[in-house]
């Protein structure tokens, strides 16, 4: 992703460590019990609480993950949603799945019309070739849907160390 | 060899160049190609992040000096991995780790990080990342010449169950695929390195007990004589082709 | 508790309205909890949040799981309003929580 505004000077890291005003809460983590290794819940089951009887809308998301992935350790992923981010409009949640991983809800990101743009990245666990899903919920209640098969190759050299 | 012709059964050709050697970005797939160039996204970067936090900071309670009160600012580094493995005056063949770990002891009076500690791979790819884009140059006359020599005879020495050379695979089977790898000219400019397989930066050390292991072969230890040799041979392989670490790796 | 190793990668300044991208990487194992029988025990240990806050408002969480890549990295936008201090926490099961903060300078 080569930066939108390459004249400026970027700040990276050595930054000043700030204390919060406000202390931290912990956000509830959804259904992640720390002891275990397997969630209770199914795939199926957190799609099915997330849509909350919604009837997803199978456009307006960009899904962009590799068709590929060279190691299940490290998967990119890149999530954009078509909206105005306006204060009346905009996408509030976006929701990642696995169908296959130990625990169905990978991350939750939480988004404002602050935001300017609803699109996100982060980097995912994949324990085997699966589809993953994201929906995204709006400010209007309205739920999008993508879906994405990633087939996952495994190492070479497993040196155990 | 017949292990190793199975082994090699599953790999088909794709470009191979004969002769010219080419540096190891040039295997990698285009997205670790595009974050090994992104230091906002490179998670070795928090290597060198934390390098540089070590390089600053004396050792407690020593009264010794930090790196940087011999040394100055860290930009003085440059171009300083891309001459290692050196000989030291002592006739010791050193790479940039067991470098490190001299000034560690010897003028900083302090027990030695190890190899393999977060610590020392941390400097060193604070240290490597100051070289980042600069021709590999080192030195292969006078004392370093019988080490070079070393290093050739082993790299062409089959080993292991396998009975594989390192010059099998790294030059006979350059392009080819290995169980989802591109095989390579098994070269060391990219390290240390964050392997995606081992979730951190490991050394080029670590890397060729990988290759060992893919033999079945004895692995030598962390810094040996051998893996030293080797590691100068590759460098000279690798003349001229510029200093990747930190490097990405799947 | 020890600080974590931490980049955020942002513009120093914008232009108000401007939308910019952060990009922020933590060094963590992202270690999953261990039940199997015969092994050792262990309970997750895990970024489990992340959160932003821009001149004391919050502008953007994220909830991780055990899915979640080790050296977790995050990236997201927010738009260009006012000069002030974008303020980034990391949380972690066991309670520690770690921050960074940078000064954005809008013209
Ligand atoms: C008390 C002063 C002192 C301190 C402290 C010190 N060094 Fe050194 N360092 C030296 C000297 C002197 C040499 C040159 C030694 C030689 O050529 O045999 C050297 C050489 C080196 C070299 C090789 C440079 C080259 O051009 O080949 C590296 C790399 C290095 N030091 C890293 C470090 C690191 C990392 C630390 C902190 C852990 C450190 N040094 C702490 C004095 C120091
Ligand atoms: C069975 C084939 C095989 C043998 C034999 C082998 N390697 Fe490798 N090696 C690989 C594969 C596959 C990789 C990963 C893909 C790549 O970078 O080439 C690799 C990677 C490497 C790398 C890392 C390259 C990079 O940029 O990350 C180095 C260095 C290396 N090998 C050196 C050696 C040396 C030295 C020997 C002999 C001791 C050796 N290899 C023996 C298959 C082999």
């Amino acid at each position: 992703m080569p930066d939108k505004a390459p004249t400026r000077r970027m700040v990276a890291a050595g930054l000043a460590v700030m204390p919060f005003a406000a202390q931290a809460q912990p956000i509830a983590s959804a259904a992640a019990d720390v002891n275990r290794s397997r969630s209770s819940e199914s795939f199926a089951d957190a799609e099915r609480a997330l849509l909350a009887g919604r009837t997803p809308i199978a456009a307006g998301i960009t899904l962009d993950v590799p068709k590929l992935s060279e190691n299940g350790n490290s998967v990119d992923v890149l999530i954009r949603v078509d909206s105005a981010m306006t204060r009346e409009d905009h996408v509030r949640a976006i929701h990642i799945l696995s169908e296959q991983n130990p625990y169905p809800r990978v991350a939750t990101f939480n988004l404002t019309a602050r935001a300017g743009r609803a699109e996100v990245a982060t980097r995912i666990r994949l324990a085997t070739t699966q589809n993953i899903v994201v929906l995204a919920e709006t400010s209007r209640g309205a739920v999008h849907r993508a879906e994405q098969e990633v087939i996952v190759i495994l190492g070479a050299c497993v040196d155990g160390g | 060899m017949r292990a190793g012709a199975a082994l090699l059964a599953c790999c088909w050709a794709v470009t191979a160049l004969a002769g010219d050697v080419r540096a190891p970005r040039a295997f990698l797939s285009p997205e670790l190609r595009t974050l090994q160039d992104d230091p906002a996204r490179h998670p070795g970067w928090l290597w060198v992040e934390q390098g540089e936090a070590l390089w600053r900071a004396a050792p407690p309670d020593s009264g010794k000096q930090a790196c940087a009160g011999c040394h100055g600012d860290i930009t003085g580094m440059s171009g300083v991995a891309a001459r290692y493995p050196a000989v030291a005056a002592d006739g010791a063949l050193l790479n940039l780790e067991l470098r490190i770990e001299r000034c560690r002891t010897e003028q900083q009076g302090a027990s030695a990080y190890g190899y393999e500690s977060e610590a020392l791979l941390s400097l060193t790819a604070a240290i490597a990342a100051r070289s980042r884009g600069q021709p590999v140059n080192v030195r292969v006359d006078g004392p370093a010449a019988a080490k070079l020599a070393d290093g050739r005879l082993l790299y062409s020495l089959r080993q292991g169950q396998l009975n594989l050379s390192c010059q099998q695979c790294h030059e006979e089977n350059v392009g080819k695929r290995l169980r989802g790898d591109v095989i390579s000219h098994g070269l060391g400019t990219g390290y240390p390195a964050y392997r995606l397989e081992w979730n951190g930066v490991g050394s080029l050390h670590r890397r060729l007990r990988a290759c060992s292991l893919g033999v079945r072969a004895v692995q030598a230890p962390f810094g040996s004589p051998d893996y030293l040799a080797l590691e100068l041979f590759l460098a000279d392989k690798a003349r001229g082709l510029a200093v990747e670490a930190p490097g990405i790796r799947r | 508790m020890t600080d974590i190793t931490a980049r955020v990668t942002m513009p120093t300044s914008a232009r108000k309205g401007e939308i910019i991208e952060i990009k922020v990487l933590a060094r963590h194992t992202m270690d999953r909890a261990v039940d199997a029988p015969g092994l050792k025990p262990s309970p997750r240990r895990i970024i489990h949040s992340f959160r932003a806050s821009y001149a004391g408002e919050e502008i953007f969480r994220m909830a991780l799981s055990s899915g979640i890549a080790s050296n977790p990295f995050i990236s997201f936008t927010t738009v260009a309003t006012e000069t002030g201090v974008i303020a980034f926490e990391w949380l972690e099961d066991g309670g520690a929580v770690y921050s960074r903060a940078a000064t954005l300078v809008v013209t």
